[in-house]
């Protein structure tokens, strides 16, 4: 039963780990926008040119 | 043959120009004689923009959308920017700048799509200056980061401008940038209570199981240790807002809703931390993490913000930052916050006058819609005292200012102490009334059950105590608000009604009295209808004749109210008939001979119109125009301002469940239409300027009235900002409105007064909610005042209690919207 001590050590660091990993997404500015980041990774930097839909 | 053949082709090319549509703007071609290649274009402004793009290879901006771009119209002007070179004034629109890099946050309101946002973030391509360029959309904002020894920020915004992506920058950037407000700090506080919630439940599990199995006792030990210390950082930094609004409160010598919470909170973490330290028990971690957990979100569902709306704005959001000062040595473009008394200015076609002046030139347009709602154009004339705010229509008008932009007419308004401060609501908030109720109550029922108990067992007198305040922590009743209150802001915003917050619903539901203003607001702004009115006895229209000749003659005036007639005749004149002739006098109107006729169009003196036919038409106000052909008044020309649809049945509604009164700055020359619209008797208020809007407000809050406001002009600023909730109408809400506390679409003003209906109605939810949580409230209690409290029944209940209120708040708001279909 004594493993359930580093368990719980080991648990609460990956829980750790994944807050430190929220708090530095949210002061990184991640959680600002959430729209724009969607559409930008959309569109296709070497686009067919001039390939467009007349009417 | 061969003319039909041209003639065939010069209609299949009016045709096909019908139906092409700009490639750049989708606007329609007016003809097909700006084209590259196969691309037609339906303004020089467009084609410009096309040919830029087109070099730097970014046409795939054409691929992303169809029509993607913002009509140009007139090319852009470089000049206009030159202010932007000023030190002074550049160092307040940058955010950040050394000697290599520059940031700054332009808000850009034309971006509307997808391939603007590729297009803006791919400027380097266009001025090799720009470093990194992104797009925030829902803000509409572009942060840019460019080189200043390679390009500059005047450079940039001419560059924005001539794609059609001119940056608005006002006043109010230039005054010192506000900080936006964040929800990070929000985000983390809830991030932090969130995971130590669940860690702590986790080792808390032994403990909710303990009837099952027996966990050794240093087991035990070190969960209650773990517990407390993943506690620690939910009391000192998830809780901070609570303590900070608490204690801020307590200094006013108010109970509000947080007080209660603080004292929850700070009985769960001290008794707890004594059952672990003590050994005496496990705690109750567990609920003092999910209860703040809840709170905060309940926090984050009320600020439902709109990212796009601004609800603070004044005139500084809408003024110029720069004007055309006339000096010897020319024109030079210098920024507002150097001009001064008795300077010229040259104030240019759409510009605004920035400060109260004296006219110069011979006459000029006004158009004062901004600020009264008005949207016909006023002629001013030499020496005429012209208000700041208006915009200049046409040609270029000479001034020379008589005041200080901060001390005219309209903008000494802002002087006004209504604007100091943050606006305080004279409505004391539900939640606090509720909440001085609940403490004392909750306060008297802890130690009436600790007097009770002390007489068995002092030990368990103390127990006793903080399980009462531990199990009375009004957590469902500190949730249903926020959620009652943000599920309805989300509802408004649904149906175009954006509230500036949730305390707004409630204020909604708590007024007595509403207050109208008429131009802009119970009318239309820019739609003005106009129809004819024979008066001769000849029928009723007008002929097609008569129509051709009066279209000749007012072709030649550039009078808004000839435009009107004009397009009101258009496509029934057959030919251009030249007229000989012509005459316009200022005020009175035009005369000239057309195919052999006389002419005549204006007032009832210049066209000769008796008093018998000016009797026939007295019902009828507004603007009118006389038609005189050879000497006998055939018409008259009607020109009202169109109401907003459905307002009569609107006023009707209202008027049903509050007094409503109207408040208007035009003369009276509407007094009796709107007489029958609000019923006779009914107050109606001509004449009112925007100090005397302000003060009526004022006046009818003395009396103990709760006022509601709705305006739409800078006019109605000071009313608006005074009244307990001040509504501002308008047509798109990108357009500006002031500041307020809600923005209602035009085209919402017709449910006005179902969505007060759906306020009040939210209030009672909140009040039915109250019921269950003093239910659950009830439950702990009883097993509190007892002495049985366990930590598994404080863990269970707590969250119980919050999900069912949270719950029955979101449908029954759901459902009260269903019912009155917004």
């Amino acid at each position: 039963m004594e493993v359930l001590f580093l368990l719980i050590a080991a648990s609460l660091t990956v829980a750790a780990g994944f807050l430190v990993a929220f708090i530095w997404a949210v002061r990184n500015g991640q959680f600002e926008d959430r729209y724009t980041p969607s559409v930008r990774i959309l569109i296709d930097d070497k686009e067919q040119t001039n390939q467009t839909v007349e009417k | 043959m061969r003319t039909t053949d041209v003639n065939n082709m010069a209609e299949d090319t009016i045709e096909q120009a019908e139906q092409t549509r700009c490639y750049h703007c989708g606007e329609q071609c007016p003809d097909l004689s700006l084209h590259i290649e196969d691309k037609y274009f339906c303004c020089q402004g467009c084609k410009v923009v096309y040919q830029m793009l087109s070099e730097s290879d970014l046409t795939c901006y054409y691929g992303i959308e169809q029509h993607p771009g913002v009509t140009a119209r007139e090319p852009a002007d470089d000049a206009r920017f030159a202010w932007l070179d000023e030190a002074e004034v550049s160092a307040k629109i940058l955010d950040f700048a050394d000697g290599e890099r520059a940031k700054t946050t332009f808000y850009i309101p034309l971006m509307h799509c997808s391939a603007c946002i590729w297009l803006l973030e791919n400027l380097y391509k266009l001025d090799a200056g720009i470093l990194v360029s992104q797009v925030n959309f829902p803000r509409k904002e572009l942060t840019l980061t460019f080189n200043p020894q390679k390009t500059t920020l005047r450079r940039i915004v001419t560059l924005l401008a001539a794609i059609g992506y001119e940056p608005q920058i006002t006043l109010n950037d230039i005054a010192g940038r506000k900080e936006r407000n964040s929800r990070k700090s929000l985000y983390m506080k809830l991030g932090v209570a969130g995971f130590a919630m669940g860690n702590i439940m986790l080792l808390s599990l032994p403990e909710y199981l303990a009837w099952q199995m027996e966990l050794p006792e240093h087991f035990k030990r070190f969960f209650g240790y773990i517990n407390l210390l993943l506690a620690l950082p939910v009391l000192l930094y998830s809780s901070t807002d609570y303590f900070n609004s608490a204690l801020t409160g307590l200094r006013q010598r108010m109970l509000t809703i947080d007080v209660p919470i603080v004292i929850g909170i700070l009985a769960l973490f001290f008794r707890s931390s004594y059952d672990i330290l003590t050994g005496s028990g496990a705690g109750y971690m567990d609920s003092l993490a999910a209860f703040v957990f809840f709170l905060l979100l309940g926090r984050l569902f009320q600020q439902k913000t709109y990212e796009t709306l601004s609800f603070e704005r004044d005139y500084k959001s809408y003024f110029p930052v720069s004007v055309t000062r006339l000096e010897r040595e020319g024109e030079k473009v210098i920024s507002i916050s150097r001009l001064q008394v008795g300077d010229i200015l040259l104030v240019h076609n759409h510009e605004i006058i920035p400060a109260d002046a004296v006219l110069l030139s011979d006459t000029c347009e006004i158009d004062y819609s901004f600020v009264t709602g008005e949207a016909r154009t006023v002629t001013k004339h030499n020496s005429d005292l012209l208000f700041a705010g208006g915009r200049i229509v046409g040609p270029a008008a000479k001034v020379q200012t008589i005041k200080k932009v901060s001390q005219s007419y309209l903008t000494q308004l802002w002087n006004n102490d209504v604007f100091q401060g943050k606006k305080q609501s004279r409505l004391k908030s539900i939640s606090d009334r509720v909440a001085q109720n609940f403490t004392l109550a909750v306060l008297f029922i802890a130690l009436a059950a600790a007097a009770y108990w002390a007489r068995v067992d002092y030990r368990n007198a103390v127990d006793v105590f903080t399980a009462v305040l531990v199990i009375a922590c009004p957590c469902a009743l500190a949730l249903s608000i926020p959620f009652s209150l943000g599920n309805a802001l989300r509802i408004f915003g649904r149906n175009k009604f954006y509230l500036k917050n949730s305390d707004t619903v409630e204020r909604l539901a708590g007024i007595d009295s509403i207050v109208f203003d008429k131009t802009g607001t119970l009318t239309e702004q820019g739609e003005q209808e106009m129809h004819f009115l024979r008066l001769d006895g000849r029928g009723d229209r007008l002929r097609d004749e008569e129509a051709e000749l009066i279209a000749a003659v007012t072709r030649h005036s550039t009078h808004p109210l000839s435009r009107k007639i004009r397009s009101l005749l258009a496509g029934r004149e057959q030919e251009l008939l030249p007229v000989t002739h012509l005459t316009e006098t200022e005020g009175s109107g035009l005369s000239g001979h057309v195919g052999g006729h006389g002419i005549r169009i204006g007032s009832a003196s210049w066209t000769g119109a008796g008093t018998e036919l000016t009797e026939k038409i007295k019902g009828q106000n507004g603007s009118r125009v006389f038609v005189a052909i050879d000497g006998t008044v055939i018409g008259v020309f009607l020109i009202h301002q169109a109401f907003r649809s459905g307002m009569h049945e609107q006023i009707r509604h209202l008027q049903q469940q509050y007094p409503v009164q109207l408040l208007s700055g035009d003369n009276d020359s509407s007094r009796e239409e709107f007489e029958r619209i609000f019923g006779h008797g009914s107050v109606l208020h001509f004449n009112q300027s925007p100090e005397d809007k302000l003060s009526f407000i004022r006046a009818l809050q003395q009396e103990g009235h709760f006022v509601m406001m709705v305006g739409d002009g800078l006019n109605d600023a000071g009313a608006l900002r005074q009244s307990d909730v001040g509504v501002a109408i308008a047509e798109n809400t990108s357009a500006f409105s002031p500041a307020c506390d809600g923005i209602l679409e035009a085209g919402s003003f017709r449910r006005l007064s179902t969505f007060l209906k759906f306020a009040r109605k939210t209030v009672h939810v909140v009040y039915v909610s109250f019921g269950v949580s003093f239910f659950y409230n009830i439950i702990g209690l009883s097993f509190a005042v007892t002495g049985n409290l366990a930590p598994v029944v404080a863990a269970i209940l707590m969250p119980i209690s919050s999900i069912s209120v949270v719950a029955f708040t979101t449908l029954a708001t759901g459902a009260l919207a269903k019912k009155y279909g917004i």
